[in-house]
């Protein structure tokens, strides 16, 4: 009785402790969201008003003229995750192991280390990098490599190149805490029943940071399906993604029913992507 | 008599031209706030204003008039002068986004040239002061081309990278222009066709520059460029080379005048009237547009010789008689069909360039 008592009283109290965030997420998320939601099937009026009747015509533009877009912003995000996952692993393994924790540490601050210059700043330095002038086909040139320049400025390439190189900390910090975590003692376990070092790795050390790399490939797809100052700097009029079309709806275009209809969508395939990835997760970690 | 006459020229070039413009009193410690195009303003035209009336001015940019507009539209933030193109201002007025000017409070109004009075978007000038004017066209590099571009065929034929300017309604009219239909249409079929035939045109663009077009150019990240005629060529004038090339395509394009407006709810009206008037006073009127090498509607600038000779002399940024007739002005059509327009330019940009 007086236990039931005090669970209840527990139970009050972390609702009243968690009050804060549920009023902040309910006006500032929940709210915008059902807004944005209604808006996807309302009427455009011109000036940037909307109106009834409802309608769907929002959603089959999306999913007829925009799904080129919708379905290369799939595809970039789901390149540039792997490229990610390629890059990060190794490093934030190679991290992890070193034995001197100042040498850790050096490593760990240079991967943040770029987020102390502004994200747009660097991006517009690719665009230099990159140019048919730019710096890279400079060198190549210059080395006698190739003999006309290379296109990269304003291609998909231009605008994996600058997801990847923006999100990798995404990827390598939580890989890092996972294999941080990793005690080495079961692949020792794994040498004495006869394993070599990559099926060691393969069948325990990668299946034991999978937590990690989840975590990181999420951080990292969620930002690149709606990604917009990259594609917009670096795409042109190849790289160009879902996140450009949004940002021009509720921009230039005044158009906000197609402009919500697009962000419901991108929500959508956000959504779907990682419920698969979970379960994916579920079953190898359950496995 | 020649003596006197002699005289009289050395001291006419031993004192400034016109008297500076001084500015109505009672303005000292207000903030004027300014919302321009990029790269279109004189280095010392605000500080000299700021300087004349004692104020601080916050001086913004954009790339478009649309997105100057979804500021607008969606309650001013605050900007006492914006400066958008002739369709925007006729959409402004239309949408009651602007304020009347008071004339009694811009007696240089008077300087700017009749040719470029009483547009069709605001006749009488009640909401809307021209600012500068000039022409879209095409930017090139001579060098990487190899030969002068005269067509808008050769544009689109050209094997290396071109970049649009995005302008949509422009972009759009010559499109319809080409195809022999008004460029200023309000049929949606007519429309339609003219995006079909520029996505069919635009298999060579790699980028659409948001007002940025010369930068590509100079970058050597595009052969050609359509863009704003000034931007083009004061690239010219910079390098003084001969690498970069305007030209007006022969059949036809774009001419546009951009105007000074006082968007409704703006905080300091009567300032922003006194900046109107300043700009339009010959000397600043004329140091703006030698700067930034587009045309100055500002007749007495023009009388008065401030106008550097050599600008006024290229045809590039005054075309001649014969230009003119071939330049088109983009109107003001309704905002039912500004929607027409601007769905079309989306679907355009998602299948150009390929």
């Amino acid at each position: 009785m007086l236990e039931a008592q005090a669970r209840r009283r527990q139970q009050r109290s972390g609702l009243l402790l968690a009050l804060p965030a549920i009023i902040w997420l309910g006006l500032f998320f929940l709210l915008p969201l059902g807004i944005v939601g209604v808006f996807s099937f309302l009427t455009r009026e011109a000036a940037g008003i909307v109106s009834l009747p409802f309608t769907l015509e929002h959603y089959e533009r999306t999913f007829g003229v925009f799904s080129v877009v919708l379905w290369r912003s799939v595809w970039i995000s789901v390149v540039s995750t792997v490229i990610c996952l390629l890059i990060g692993y190794p490093l934030a393994f190679f991290i992890a192991t070193r034995q001197n924790n100042w040498v850790r540490q050096l490593c760990l601050f240079m991967v943040v280390l770029p987020f102390w210059t502004n994200f747009l700043v660097r991006t517009y330095a690719w665009r230099i990098l990159l140019g048919d002038q730019g710096t890279i086909n400079a060198i190549l040139q210059g080395l006698g490599l190739i003999d006309a320049p290379l296109t990269l400025l304003n291609t998909p390439f231009a605008v994996i190149l600058g997801l990847v190189y923006g999100f990798l900390p995404f990827m390598v910090l939580p890989i890092y805490a996972s294999v941080d975590r990793f005690d080495f003692k079961y692949v020792d376990a794994a040498h004495d029943l006869g394993a070599n070092d990559i099926k060691a790795f393969f069948r325990v050390v990668l299946p034991m940071t999978l937590p990690g790399v989840f975590a990181g490939s999420a951080l990292v797809f969620i930002p690149c399906v709606g990604a917009f100052v990259t594609p917009d700097l670096l795409g042109g009029t190849q790289g160009l993604m879902i996140g450009n079309l949004i940002s021009r709806q509720f921009g230039q275009s005044l158009n906000l029913p197609l402009g919500s209809a697009l962000s419901v969508t991108m929500m959508l395939i956000v959504m779907v992507a990682l419920l698969a990835y979970v379960r994916l997760g579920n079953r190898r970690l359950g496995g | 008599m020649l003596l006197a006459l002699l005289g009289g020229v050395l001291f006419a070039q031993d004192k400034p031209k016109v008297e500076p413009w001084v500015c109505p009193p009672g303005f000292e410690g207000q903030k004027l706030s300014v919302f321009n195009w990029s790269t279109y303003i004189a280095e010392d035209t605000i500080p000299n204003f700021e300087k004349a009336c004692g104020v601080t001015v916050d001086y913004s940019i954009y790339e478009s008039s649309e997105a100057m507009l979804s500021k607008i539209i969606q309650g001013n933030p605050g900007y006492d002068i914006v400066v958008p193109s002739g369709n925007t201002v006729g959409r402004m007025i239309e949408l009651d986004l602007a304020i009347p000017l008071d004339k009694s409070l811009i007696p240089n109004f008077a300087n700017v040239s009749e040719a470029l009075r009483d547009p069709s978007y605001d006749p009488g000038n009640v909401y809307s002061i021209p600012y500068q004017w000039g022409t879209i066209g095409v930017g090139y590099n001579r060098e990487k081309v190899g030969y002068e571009i005269t067509s808008w065929e050769q544009v689109w034929n050209y094997p290396g990278k071109v970049a649009w300017l995005n302008d949509p309604r422009a972009i759009m009219g010559i499109g319809l222009h080409l195809l022999g239909f008004d460029p200023n249409s309000t049929d949606a079929d007519e429309i339609a066709q003219a995006r079909d035939f520029l996505i069919s045109k635009g298999g060579n663009v790699v980028a659409i520059a948001g007002d940025d077009g010369q930068v590509l150019l100079e970058r050597g990240d595009v052969d050609i460029t359509i863009e704003y005629n000034g931007d083009i060529v004061n690239l010219g004038y910079e390098c003084e080379c001969d690498t970069f090339a305007y030209v007006v395509p022969e059949e036809g394009s774009v001419i546009w005048v951009d105007s000074m407006m006082i968007p409704k709810d703006a905080p300091n009206v009567a300032l922003a009237h006194a900046f109107i008037d300043y700009i339009l006073h010959p000397q600043v009127g004329a140091d703006i547009s030698n700067y930034t090498t587009y045309a100055s509607p500002n007749q007495a600038a023009i009388d008065l010789g401030l106008i550097e000779e050599v600008y006024l002399n290229d045809p590039a940024i005054y075309p001649d008689e014969k230009k003119l007739e071939r330049l088109f002005s983009i109107d003001h059509v309704g905002s039912e069909v500004e929607v027409i327009y601007s769905n079309a330019w989306d679907e355009l940009l998602i299948f150009l360039g390929r």
